[in-house]
């Protein structure tokens, strides 16, 4: 017999992939980045442009607007390998499906949730947040981003075989997100005020540690029961 | 080629259920090594269902595939690692080049190097068209690419669903020219087609699905 690859060779180019993908197809890894920066642009503009009200809503904003964007990412995860007939080659792989599917799951994030956080202390400068609270942004959307992930992950697999299955997957990621949403809007609102946001950041903390060793199983079994 | 390793494949009274259609009933076949076993039926018969689950992507109501002495489901992976299954759709990226496309997948199986991503490409004739993006390759250069998939994969059992769906004479040619090879290397293919592959050398077995 030939030679294996091993496991976490196979999580690598897995990973590799992805990211060549998402490169290749830029334009539509960019959307819901584009979605993200409209929605935290418009309340400025609807609330109007005073920065003490503005700030008071600035943690909510940041915070709703990266869910519903990365729930529209969450399309790219699994559909097109669905569709193409790649995602049976995986779960034909011989490598264990959990560690592909957290592999993938990680590469999403990389591509759709890195840049969000990124962009995010820039983003809320717009929302009268002040420069000191940049740290506690991106760690909350760094957490909160890649909980969203994980969840979505299983969601998205679940919905894959299904013809619209877009709004089934936000009404069943959405409720989830929702104690990741309640601390991570916290932490903003904490930092926005000049406290420490310590306490909710560690409790997103645990809840994404939570997330990435009990998804991938879930996700892998999405998968089998989605391709039958 | 080095010879494989062949457990010997068999599956029994498998019976599978599509809502309320019985799309499998009682179905058994056997496979040893250096044999091709033919699938042949009419559209609707069952064929791909009973790819899919000896494949493992589908569960039967009953019946058991066995590799060995062991029964498929017991050990997935390693039931997995030692077969490639080629699908209706080719499952390849089209956003890829020929070559990333092999390096990738077969990737995942076993490490590939460059030259032998150059043989496999030159043995299903797509030699130049190794730095093609797969979308766009023609419908025909896209299967030849897929079954030099499973060469590379180097598993002692190839299931092959419709392999000769869009090939042209010469592809046809090569196609059952590639298979011969690893059936005189001690493989064994499952094939299921609506034409019987002429293998040279070799005579499959028909098993044919009402």
């Amino acid at each position: 017999m030939t030679a294996q690859t091993g496991m976490l060779a196979a999580a690598a180019l897995v990973f590799r992939r992805d990211i060549l993908l998402a490169l290749r197809h830029w334009g539509q890894v960019a959307q819901p980045l584009v979605f993200f920066v409209m929605v935290t642009t418009l309340f400025p503009l609807a609330l109007g442009p005073e920065l003490a009200q503005l700030r008071e809503i600035a943690a909510g904003t940041l915070w709703v607007a990266a869910l519903l964007a990365s729930l529209l990412g969450l399309e790219l995860l699994f559909r097109t390998d669905h569709a193409d007939g790649s995602l049976e080659q995986l779960l034909l792989s011989g490598q264990p499906l959990a560690i592909l599917a957290l592999a993938k799951g990680a590469a999403h994030w990389a591509v759709c949730g890195l840049p969000l956080v990124l962009l995010a202390p820039l983003v809320a400068i717009g929302l009268g947040v002040p420069a000191g609270a940049s740290c506690a942004i991106m760690l909350s959307l760094g957490l909160g981003t890649g909980i969203l992930s994980a969840l979505g992950a299983i969601g998205s697999g679940l919905t894959l075989g299904l013809r619209r299955g877009s709004l089934l997957l936000g009404l069943l990621v959405l409720p989830l997100a929702m104690p990741a949403l309640i601390f991570g809007a916290r932490a903003i609102d904490l930092a926005v005020h000049g406290d420490s946001a310590r306490g909710p950041l560690l409790l997103l903390s645990a809840m994404l540690a939570l997330c990435i060793t009990l998804a991938p199983p879930a996700v892998a079994a999405a998968l089998r029961i989605s391709s039958e | 080629m080095q010879p494989f390793n062949f457990s010997g494949l068999s599956a029994r009274g498998i019976e599978f259920w599509r809502g309320d259609r019985r799309v499998l009933a009682d179905v058994a076949l056997e496979l040893g090594a250096g044999e091709c076993l033919h699938l042949l039926g009419p559209n609707g018969a069952g064929k791909t269902t009973l790819l899919r689950v000896i494949a493992g992507l589908l569960t039967p109501e009953q019946g058991t595939v066995r590799w060995g002495s062991r029964e498929t489901r017991d050990d997935r992976d390693a039931w997995c690692a030692s077969f490639s299954y080629l699908a209706h759709s080719d499952g390849l990226k089209p956003e890829l080049t020929a070559r990333e496309n092999l390096l990738y997948d077969v990737g995942l199986r076993r490490p590939v190097g460059d030259a032998e991503i150059s043989g496999a490409l030159a043995e299903v004739g797509l030699s130049d068209a190794g730095l093609q993006t797969a979308g766009t390759l023609s419908a025909g250069q896209r299967r030849r690419l897929a079954i030099a998939r499973v060469v590379l994969a180097a598993t002692p059992l190839w299931i092959l669903d419709e392999p000769y769906t869009n090939l042209d004479a010469a592809g046809t040619e090569r196609v059952s020219a590639v298979i011969g090879r690893h059936l005189d290397a001690g493989g064994a293919a499952l094939i299921a087609a609506h034409q019987p592959p002429a293998i040279r050398n070799h005579v499959p077995r028909r098993l044919e699905l009402a």
